[in-house]
């Protein structure tokens, strides 16, 4: 076995350890320690991408050198391996990005817990990202939940612990659901490792044995991980959770935690149901329908919202609806689509909460509308930063969204069935999103003498270079697409 | 369907749990009940699992006699989730409990939607 091969745990482990290392060091310290656990982390995760890309093929650690059914494993392939990379990129520019005001709205003694809360989130992520066995999943969904939640409530008043609670009750349905889920399959199957489970469910759906148990196990899982992922009907907490907590924590949410689960989600279907069974069920068609009315009515409420970190926080329900969308065509190209759509939210996502960031921060900490007019006159890079961000979510070209959106509509294109539905929504939300967004942009870009023009904006270094960075990570994935689209082909197939 | 019915009688008391439990965490107002909701959904899962892994007639997986036949002991793997399910609901729950205690402390009431009224009144 090549060395290399070990860098997946590695890498889960890193983050683990440095999780709990940072306890006892002080804020400045763990603050570095955190950069470079994550920096090494995505230099191990990128040396596991080309390693795999170079063989072609997948592969499977096991955990102590037990051999399957008894050992726990891991496995990587191309699209996991260059899902850590980007992970671990957005995360450190979310963190660069939000960092001086994690130190203004976070007690000096504590700054510490934050960096132990994102090493734990990193390291569940990885883990989320990289395991073949499902009740290890399901233990690190957990991790994530609880490290997540205090990412919300380490700021510090009652809007958060009120959102960090109403996320928790919601997380916690999910997982419950998710948990049953697991179970049942595992008294189906016998088994608790992706593969095996896969090979028992194949025999069980060509017998046609314990339809109606698989059916409900499906739905269960399914069902979980969308609730944990802000799925429309159960978005409820979304608005609090990322409106008032901590810019760096609203931006590693909306653009990491909820696509763990998605990411998990999207495994489960190929990895431990198989993905002909998983049609088969016609879960995918509630998803697409669920999916669709999260794309309208996310950007619907988005359009009501007079506050503008929760107006981005709308969008992000509508984004995720844009995912499921894609999940639910049930074709290899929608497949395909929505994982591109991972990628694209959470770089266009982390860009657009940052940005939003320092447009309040050069309106005297305002998040209304009104006293947003003409803000990006007054700090320039968040101002460019946020037009760049929007328009890539309204889906122009150049920009990272256009080509989800027309990967989405290629794919509706392939399903005669789904066509109709899915291109109309699909503009209805474009012009909705348009909306909500240029309506922003032209309120910041409007001149006014404001008695916030005549104070100086000190301009944040760290500030500047993320944002710029994540506007260079939406152009890279707008212009080269073709990459990162062969990347999720191949990782797809290495899925199967 | 009735033999059925009784044959897996631990799993179906096991689905009303869920049921209840779940019904409870997504619909009660005092957070207090929320919790012991979550407490109720967490432990039916447990029960499930307990009654799955449980064979008639057979004892604990513990080697005592020196009998090794694998006839002689129930299916072990079952017990193992349900203590790493214990441990993760404990912690969930004391998580919870924590933010309960904070709310309590700062709005002096344990209803949600009183406590969401009371932050709108704030306006901040």
């Amino acid at each position: 076995m090549a060395f290399i091969q070990n860098f997946p745990f590695f890498s889960i482990i890193i983050s683990l350890f440095s999780g709990a290392i940072s306890s006892i060091l002080n804020g400045r310290a763990a603050r570095v320690l955190n950069r470079i656990v994550i920096i090494v982390v995505a230099v191990l995760s990128a040396v596991t991408l080309f390693y795999t890309w170079g063989t072609g093929t997948s592969y499977v650690f096991w955990m102590g050198h037990f051999p399957a059914p008894f050992g726990n494993e891991i496995r990587a392939g191309v699209l996991e391996a260059g899902m850590a990379v980007f992970f671990c990129l957005v995360m450190l520019l979310s963190l660069w990005g939000g960092r001086e005001h994690l130190e203004e709205e976070i007690e000096g003694s504590k700054q510490n817990y934050y960096y132990i809360l994102t090493n734990l989130l990193l390291c569940s992520l990885l883990a989320l990202l990289y395991t073949n066995d499902l009740f290890t999943a399901y233990v690190f969904v957990e991790i994530n939940t609880i490290s997540a939640c205090g990412l919300i409530m380490i700021r510090q008043n009652g809007r958060t612990i009120e959102a960090a609670v109403r996320y928790m009750i919601m997380s916690l349905l999910g997982s419950g659901m998710l948990l049953m889920g697991l179970c049942m399959l595992y008294d189906l199957t016998g088994h608790l490792l992706m593969s095996n489970i896969q090979e028992a469910v194949a025999i069980l759906h060509a017998s046609g044995e314990y339809k109606i148990p698989l059916t409900v196990t499906i739905g269960l899982m399914t069902v979980g991980l969308a609730i944990k992922s802000a799925l429309f009907p159960f978005h409820t907490w979304v608005p609090d959770a990322y409106g008032y907590s901590t810019a760096s924590s609203a931006a590693i949410l909306s653009s990491l935690v909820s696509k763990g689960y998605i990411f998990l989600l999207i495994k489960i279907i190929y990895r431990v149901i198989g993905f002909e069974t998983f049609h088969d069920t016609k879960i995918v068609n509630v998803l697409f329908v669920f999916g669709l009315a999260g794309m309208i009515f996310g950007s619907l409420s988005a359009i009501k919202e007079d506050d503008i970190r929760r107006m981005i926080a709308f969008s992000s329900v509508a984004q995720i609806g844009y995912i499921y969308m894609g999940i639910g065509m049930g074709t290899r190209a929608g497949m395909v689509a929505a994982i591109f759509h991972i990628f694209s939210h959470a770089a266009t996502k982390a860009l657009l909460f940052i940005a939003g960031v320092g447009l309040t921060d050069a309106s005297g900490d305002n998040v209304r509308f009104i006293p947003l007019t003409g803000a990006a006159y007054r700090n320039k890079i968040a101002g460019v930063a946020f037009a760049a961000g929007s328009l890539s979510m309204v889906g122009m070209p150049l920009l990272s969204g256009f080509i989800s959106k027309l990967l989405f509509a290629q794919a509706a294109v392939q399903n005669q069935g789904k066509l109709l539905p899915a291109l109309i929504v699909l503009a209805l939300s474009t012009i909705l999103n348009a909306i909500y967004f240029i309506k922003t942009v032209i309120r910041i870009y409007t001149p006014v003498q404001s008695d916030f023009a005549g104070r100086r904006i000190k301009t944040q270094v760290l500030f500047a270079v993320s944002s710029v960075l994540l506007v260079v990570l939406n152009l890279y994935l707008g212009c080269m697409s073709q990459f990162l689209v062969d990347l999720i082909e191949k990782g797809l197939g290495m899925f199967a | 369907m009735g033999a059925n019915l009784f044959a897996n009688f631990g799993e179906a008391v096991a689905m009303v749990l869920f049921g209840i439990g779940f019904t409870n965490l997504l619909l009660q107002k005092n957070l207090i009940k929320k919790i012991i909701g979550l407490n109720i959904m967490d432990s039916a899962i447990y029960l499930f699992l307990a009654e799955k892994g449980y064979i008639e007639g057979r004892t604990a997986p513990i080697v005592v006699d020196g009998i090794q036949s694998v006839e002689a002991y129930i299916n072990p793997v079952p017990s193992g989730l349900v203590l790493t399910g214990i441990v993760v609901s404990v912690s969930v729950t004391a998580l919870m409990l924590s933010l309960t205690i904070r709310l309590y402390r700062r709005y002096h009431t344990l209803d949600l939607d009183e406590i969401s009224a009371l932050l709108k009144k704030e306006g901040k």
